[in-house]
């Protein structure tokens, strides 16, 4: 008998196959107030107006903070305040203004485990999305645009860039903090102030980083924070004191404010809403184009702009893509967005919810298959919907015309590249698309033709605060980052 | 032999699929779990000139039963001892009836540059003197030089020299160098084996590394070949196994590989039968994570047995 064989049985433990995760969670503490005011001169102040409105977490249903609805009053408080700074803001030595922005980017990093938590919790998003892409490329767009301050007359080579005046920018939901920092940064480094509304359920990371401009010692009155719904967004773009208007949203709310703007000489930039195409090539790496369809239209629950929501694909390669795609949702988690183990979080609110509903609703309908994995239950509180994508989809159908703003994709495929290029190109929208192949040629040939502002090359959803963001059509005008963004907040 | 369509890799995508399994959160019973299901994975190594019948007991004393000293669940026994042929005998007497299995390096390994007909010998000897799983390398000279119907055909004969041991068909990813490389060795060689006859599940692993390479196993090349792996899969429904051998040290990096190979190819591939590690560092790190688990204290390396 072998000596040591007689062990074996007591150490015969072999797991059976299966392993699972235990719960990750994000414990970093929030200090949050129970109610907030309007950041208006370098201060917190009750509302003028009264009005409150709660803001609550979208995966338990459970009110966060109460928060005030700016009014009319409250609005020209803060032009008021943004006005009388922007004088002696832009009159400060450029590196100063430049030590101030980075200042900020250096506070958000400090503080960014406290924010992206926050984030997470208020809008619903995975920690580890808030944690890995929000709170960096926040920090991102100060250093950046921090850089620039004192170098602006390398930007525009032979001419004398000037600050526009008080600009109102009014921001989405889905990336809270990442959309104030893309807003605030490049107007603050050319010299502007700002009057900043976030959206009606993400208010409150806008509010902690008015704490920041508090801690950094902020000059009061360069940045303002109202917080508020459409009716305050309103109020902004109608102030005869602001000089220009951005916004990102949704492109209904853009044309209600390009009318308003309209023969007012306010500028105005937009970036709104979009249907992207996502071609992908037979000669594409296939299981690499698979992650690419993942991050395109599944990050942040599909609530991105620029989502991949119409996939492309060369029709000989349709069912391995298909097949890839449903085996590669499986291992999508749906949950909690404070585990740190979470792909996909909660919807944002219970409207966004009822929205995208309609829409998956209207694909069956119309006779649209749709493919979900199922793993698991859903929490029974909060505002849910697994990832999921529909084939058997016609141009004409709903689903593959509207944006959906959810983690809803529309699989219609193709057989020659002229064919792909129109379909793609069929649409309102033209604000970014994404070209899978493995031939340089031909991402050379595609890219060309798309009406898109932003086209990724065998990747998606890669930003960067030196690359310009923004659309064509009805995506919008005007870009967000690099060089060019710096161009929408100054006058020569 | 039929070739296969090919299947091209963009680099930057598969590094950063393969960064995002890193990112995974393994705590408290999920890592106790894994770690030891880790160990229950290991292919316990020892390939140099200068083993001996002793360090190969010692090998087995330790595969059979990691970790000697007192503990309330007991460690499981790892997956196979590893050796050159030379040592076989050995290591098959030591865990005759353990469940441990005897792998044997063979077909000159670690290079593959000999004839053919010694490599096929070298393998019928392993098996004869009681290998039940043998580590071939293939041909990368002949490989590298476009004659991919020859390898296929060599690893064809070399299955067939096993004569029912497992298989497992190194493909020294660290002299292949590109991911499309790598893709396309591995195609080669699941198809090389599945067009020789009915394949069982776990009958032919795909391993990365001879270990005398650097780099030896990396994640994102352990990607490309678990890719290769459901792709056949799902073609064809039969489970090949897959084993990165070389360069993983600590039981976090263990961790990780497992959350790539579940979230690849699914639960059913962890399992033994279907994954491996090749190492031998490895082994202690994992029982010393394991253990801390177990009593909130780091022991000192010297509290766990060398070999």
């Amino acid at each position: 008998m072998n000596p040591i064989a007689s062990d074996t049985n007591e150490h015969d433990t072999t797991p059976t196959p299966g392993w699972d995760y235990s719960p990750a969670p994000e414990r970093t503490p929030v200090d949050l107030d129970e109610s907030y005011g309007l950041f208006i001169d370098g201060s917190f102040r009750a509302p003028k107006s009264r009005k409150r409105f709660d803001s609550i977490n979208p995966a338990t249903e459970e009110t966060l903070a109460s928060v005030s609805e700016a009014g009319v009053k409250d609005v020209d408080d803060a032009v008021q305040a943004a006005k009388a700074a922007q004088g002696p803001w832009a009159r400060l030595k450029p590196s100063e203004r430049g030590k101030y922005l980075y200042r900020i980017a250096r506070r958000i990093q400090e503080r960014a485990r406290e924010l992206a938590v926050l984030e997470s919790m208020d809008g619903g998003k995975p920690i580890k999305e808030s944690r890995d892409v929000d709170l960096p490329l926040a920090a991102q767009h100060f250093f950046y645009h921090a850089g620039w301050a004192d170098k602006l007359a390398y930007a525009f080579p032979g001419r004398t860039p000037k600050p526009l005046g008080v600009c109102g920018q009014i921001i989405p939901w889905n990336f809270p903090l990442l959309m104030a920092a893309w807003k605030l940064a490049p107007a603050l480094a050319c010299g502007n102030t700002c009057v900043l509304k976030p959206a009606e359920t993400t208010s409150l990371t806008a509010l902690k980083l008015a704490e920041i401009l508090q801690e950094i010692d902020l000059p009061p009155g360069v940045v303002n924070i109202v917080t508020g719904a459409g009716e305050t967004g309103a109020a902004i773009a109608d102030h005869p004191d602001v000089k220009k208007v951005a916004f990102t949203g949704s492109t209904e709310v853009g044309k209600i404010l390009a009318r308003s703007v309209a023969g007012t000489g306010k500028r105005l930039t937009l970036e709104l809403g979009g249907k992207s195409p996502n071609i992908i090539f037979a000669d594409a790496a296939i299981d690499q184009a698979v992650e690419g369809i993942v991050s395109s239209i599944w990050f942040n629950q599909g609530h991105v702009c620029c989502a991949g929501s119409r996939l492309f694909v060369e029709e000989s390669i349709v069912d391995e893509v298909v097949d890839k795609l449903r085996h590669r949702m499986q291992s999508l988690r749906v949950g909690d967005p404070l585990d740190k183990n979470t792909d996909i979080g909660a919807i944002n609110s219970a409207q966004q919810l009822r929205t995208i509903e309609r829409y998956v609703d209207a694909g069956e309908h119309e006779g649209a298959i749709m493919h979900e994995v199922s793993s698991g239950p859903l929490p029974s509180k909060g505002f849910w919907h697994r990832p999921c994508f529909f084939t058997g989809v016609q141009p004409s159908h709903l689903i593959a015309r509207e944006e959906i703003f959810g983690p809803v994709l529309s699989v219609m495929t193709f057989r020659t590249p002229e064919e792909a290029l129109t379909r793609a190109n069929n649409t309102p929208y033209g604000l970014a698309a994404g070209i899978w192949t493995n031939t340089g040629a031909k991402i050379f040939e595609i890219a060309r033709k798309l009406d898109a502002g932003v086209v990724w090359c065998n990747t998606y959803n890669k930003f960067d605060a030196a690359s310009p963001f923004g659309g064509f059509k009805e995506s919008g005008f005007g870009r967000e980052g690099g060089r060019h963004g710096l161009k929408s907040y100054v006058k020569f | 032999m039929q070739s296969s369509r090919n299947h091209p890799v963009d680099s930057v995508m598969v590094r950063q699929r393969a960064a995002s399994f890193t990112s995974r959160s393994i705590k408290t019973d999920a890592k106790q779990a894994g770690i030891r299901l880790a160990i229950s994975m290991l292919d316990l190594t020892t390939l140099e000139g200068k083993d001996s019948p002793e360090k190969v007991r010692a090998l087995c004393r330790k595969a059979v039963r990691p970790y000697e000293g007192a503990i309330d669940q007991p460690v499981p026994s790892v997956a196979a001892v590893c050796v050159y042929p030379s040592h076989v005998r050995t290591a098959a007497k030591m865990l005759t009836g353990t469940g441990v299995h005897v792998a044997s390096v063979a077909t000159g390994f670690p290079s593959g540059q000999y004839p053919l007909e010694v490599r096929l010998r070298d393998v019928t000897a392993a098996v004869e003197a009681g290998a039940d799983e043998i580590d071939m390398v293939i041909n990368r000279g002949a490989f590298l030089a476009g004659r991919h119907g020859e390898v296929a055909e060599e690893i064809r004969q070399v299955w067939q020299a096993c004569d029912g041991a497992h298989l497992k068909i190194i493909l020294e990813t660290g002299e292949l160098e590109t991911y499309d490389n790598v893709r396309r060795a591995s195609d080669l060689a699941i198809e090389a084996v599945d067009s020789a006859g009915v394949l069982q599940d776990g009958d032919v692993f795909i391993k990365t590394s001879t270990g005398k390479i650097s780099p030896a196993a990396t994640m994102p090349v352990s990607l490309v070949m678990l890719e290769a792996i459901r792709d056949h899969f799902l073609a064809t429904g039969v489970r090949i196994g897959m084993k990165p051998a070389g360069g993983i040290r600590t039981a976090k990096s263990a961790l990780h590989y497992l959350v790539m190979v579940k979230e690849t190819l699914g639960d059913e591939w962890l399992t033994p039968d279907l994954f491996r590690f090749g190492a031998s560092s490895l082994t202690n790190d994992l029982l010393r994570q394991l253990l801390k688990g177990l009593t909130g204290r780091y022991m000192a390396m010297h509290d766990f047995s060398e070999a």
